[in-house]
């Protein structure tokens, strides 16, 4: 297991300490880590339970239970497609194959270029407008492959934007 | 005086592109030096119709859609400020035949008011039923509730004023109100819409709630896939605490009542109860073994409510208008109004409120104009991952809680997702099963176990491999993880599984074997 640098290690500390007092903090400590780290770094599970005054089992359990938790880094962009019934009943098995060979990952993997992180979710509560996925928490409905091809280019020309600026 | 024009921050109509038009349109204004005031409503739940634009033209709240940002010239060059004809014009948003059939009671201000605007929720009957409620003893705000009949609208249905009375009876330092906002089930966005719609009336439900049994803290378990959601519930929580609506001292009544929003990590076994209570501890979501039931021993080992989004905001309208009055909509044993959310592949997909009893047929055709893609409906799974497909002969069924029981069905939180001819059922049992899998939370063996060797025995079917003793197989493994499971992950995804071999046997390859 990596160790943290000290900044890191500061920073957990101090989210740790704002939530300590709150009744059952894990979960809260665990989304501003990952808000603030894009993942849960492995490294930083022991000193999390020890501020929560938890088990590092404990800790490991919980972030090894919810589909959310991440113990790598994501790409820049997330994609999330969701897989569900009502979505399925709309081509999206269609559409979740598309993207797959359009970014050449599987799900759950990250494009080698570091770009976009491929996930499946069951339901995004959009079921009127399937097929749905949500880029980076923004939501689009009724994606077709090419409402998805022009949905990462604008990802792409954002990430030029952003690197040459 | 300046025009309000109304563009949803509902997240299915941002989804479909309502950010980029009402920043059109308050550019074109700009441009035309004409002075408007853009309210950012929750959605009608039209959505064939989103983006829906409407126009407050004199008393009538004309609509438009749906909306394209490249259709905002011409929305103003046809004066749909005045309520203009226009090629999207829908008439008096009322008006429109969608709408004007329904009976909205829980979902009567959504789409309509600005959501986190206090006065705006004040003008709309918004917290009347508080005000009332403020007046009573605990026990008649319980015998209220309990009268008016709602039963719990998050999938189980158990008698909201039973649970409330059990919590009320408790002597306990500190009680709890829990809102299940976990909503996992594909095809269902009623408890979504009103978060986003009309936060207001959940809060004012909850607080009501607290009143009742003697709850001072309230939590919104609400999931991690809805962030707009989220950020809607921040801001009506803080505009109903600036206006005295929660804190300590509660219109000035002595009475106190606080509430957190806790956000999940998609889990989908979350949204059961116990699980649900787990997660909210901070804890992995694993199901709890009942008794003690979450009354008596709930959030930190303490009484608490948990009650869905649906069933704590239809609260307020059966205080503010009494029970009698939400008691005579409905049938049976189902009284009142269902938000019944329509999806997958209809023409018309959307939130259509109504009193119990009407058929699926009406709600499949008349309301949701068949099939999107214009193909024949073959089957329509009620209730959620794990609710039961049923075929068109089913389709007249009443959609109320005993007469979906009756054939084998459930209603679940009112979701209702259609499927076109192209469906293959085997398939879809195939992924309940994984679906379960996926899911599980890992506690009891039927579905930890079952539910993987559930998909392994419906893929060799498929495959056409000792296809008899598989059949037998995978009924007999649907019975044990129906009866032997801790909770309704793992006893009733054998619903969809066994409905669609029962209603579809052709698709499990019944043809070629006899």
């Amino acid at each position: 297991m990596s160790t943290l640098d000290a900044r890191t290690r500061e920073r957990i500390d101090s989210i740790v300490a704002a939530h300590a007092a709150r009744p059952g903090p894990l979960l809260e400590v665990l989304h501003e880590v990952q808000r603030d780290f894009g993942h849960v770094p492995p490294a930083a599970i022991p000193q999390i339970a020890r501020g929560l005054n938890l088990s590092r089992a404990e800790v490991y359990g919980v972030v090894s239970f919810y589909h959310h938790f991440r113990s790598t880094p994501p790409g820049r962009h997330r994609l999330a497609i969701c897989r569900a019934e009502s979505c399925q009943a709309m081509q999206g098995d269609a559409l979740a194959a598309y993207a797959e060979q359009r970014l050449g990952v599987r799900f759950g993997e990250t494009t080698a270029d570091g770009g976009c992180t491929l996930e499946a979710v069951y339901c995004l509560g959009n079921c009127a407008c399937s097929p749905a996925i949500l880029i980076d928490d923004e939501p689009h409905g009724r994606v077709t492959p090419e409402r998805l091809d022009a949905l990462l280019a604008q990802c792409s020309s954002a990430d030029a934007t952003g690197a040459s600026g | 005086m300046s025009t309000r024009i109304y563009v949803p921050r509902d997240s299915g109509a941002l989804s479909l592109g309502a950010e980029a038009v009402a920043r059109g349109i308050a550019d074109e204004a700009a441009r035309r030096g004409i002075d408007v005031a853009i309210v950012r409503n929750g959605s009608r739940g039209l959505y064939w119709l989103e983006p829906l634009v409407e126009v407050e033209a004199g008393d009538t709240r004309v609509a438009y859609g749906p909306v394209a940002t490249r259709d905002v010239p011409s929305l103003f060059d046809a004066a749909f400020l005045q309520g203009g004809t226009h090629a999207l014009s829908q008439g008096p948003t009322t008006q429109i035949p969608y709408l004007a059939r329904q009976q909205r009671l829980t979902c009567a201000r959504v789409g309509i008011i600005d959501p986190v605007d206090v006065a705006d929720y004040q003008r709309c009957d918004g917290f009347a039923g508080l005000r009332r409620a403020l007046s009573m003893e605990p026990e008649e705000i319980v015998r209220e509730v309990a009268d008016s009949g709602l039963r719990g609208r998050g999938g189980a249905a158990f008698p909201t004023g039973i649970k409330w009375r059990t919590v009320l009876e408790q002597a306990a330092p500190q009680k709890y109100i829990a809102c299940n906002a976990d909503e996992g089930d594909s095809g269902t966005f009623a408890d979504r819409m009103l978060m986003e719609g009309d936060p207001l009336t959940l809060i004012e439900g909850m607080t009501i709630a607290g009143f009742a049994v003697g709850a001072t803290r309230g939590y919104i378990y609400l999931r991690v896939e809805y962030p707009h959601a989220h950020r809607i519930l921040l801001e009506a929580i803080a505009a109903a605490r600036a206006a005295g609506y929660l804190g300590t001292d509660i219109l000035g009544s002595g009475r106190e009542f606080e509430l957190e929003v806790r956000v999940g990590a998609g889990a989908y076994i979350c949204g059961e109860e116990t699980s649900m209570l787990e997660s909210l501890e901070g804890r992995r979501g694993e199901v709890r073994v009942r008794p003690p039931l979450p009354a008596v021993k709930g959030l930190f080992g303490l009484p608490t409510v948990v009650n869905n989004v649906v069933s704590l905001a239809t609260v307020p309208v059966i205080l503010a208008r009494g029970a009698a009055f939400y008691r005579d909509f409905g049938v049976g044993q189902s009284r009142g109004t269902l938000p019944v959310q329509l999806a997958g592949n209809l023409r018309r997909g959307g939130l259509v409120e109504l009193a119990f009893g009407p058929s699926l047929r009406e709600l499949l055709y008349d309301f949701g104009g068949g099939s999107a893609s214009g193909r024949p409906l073959r089957a329509v799974q009620v209730g959620g991952p794990l609710g039961a497909y049923l075929p068109e002969s089913q389709f007249d069924t009443p959609l109320d809680y005993e007469a979906l029981a009756g054939i084998g069905a459930l209603l679940g939180h009112g979701g209702v997702v259609a499927f076109d001819d192209t469906v293959d059922m085997a398939r879809m049992a195939r992924f309940a099963m994984r679906f379960c899998a996926h899911e599980s939370c890992g506690k009891c063996t039927p579905c930890r176990i079952g539910s993987t060797r559930g998909a392994e025995l419906i893929d060799r079917i498929i495959l056409g491999q000792e296809r008899e003793q598989n059949l037998r197989t995978l009924v007999d493994l649907c019975e044990t993880m129906q009866h032997g499971s801790l909770c309704g992950l793992g006893g009733m995804t054998p619903f969809p599984v066994r409905s669609a071999l029962q209603h579809f046997p052709e698709d499990f390859g019944a043809t070629r074997a006899h």
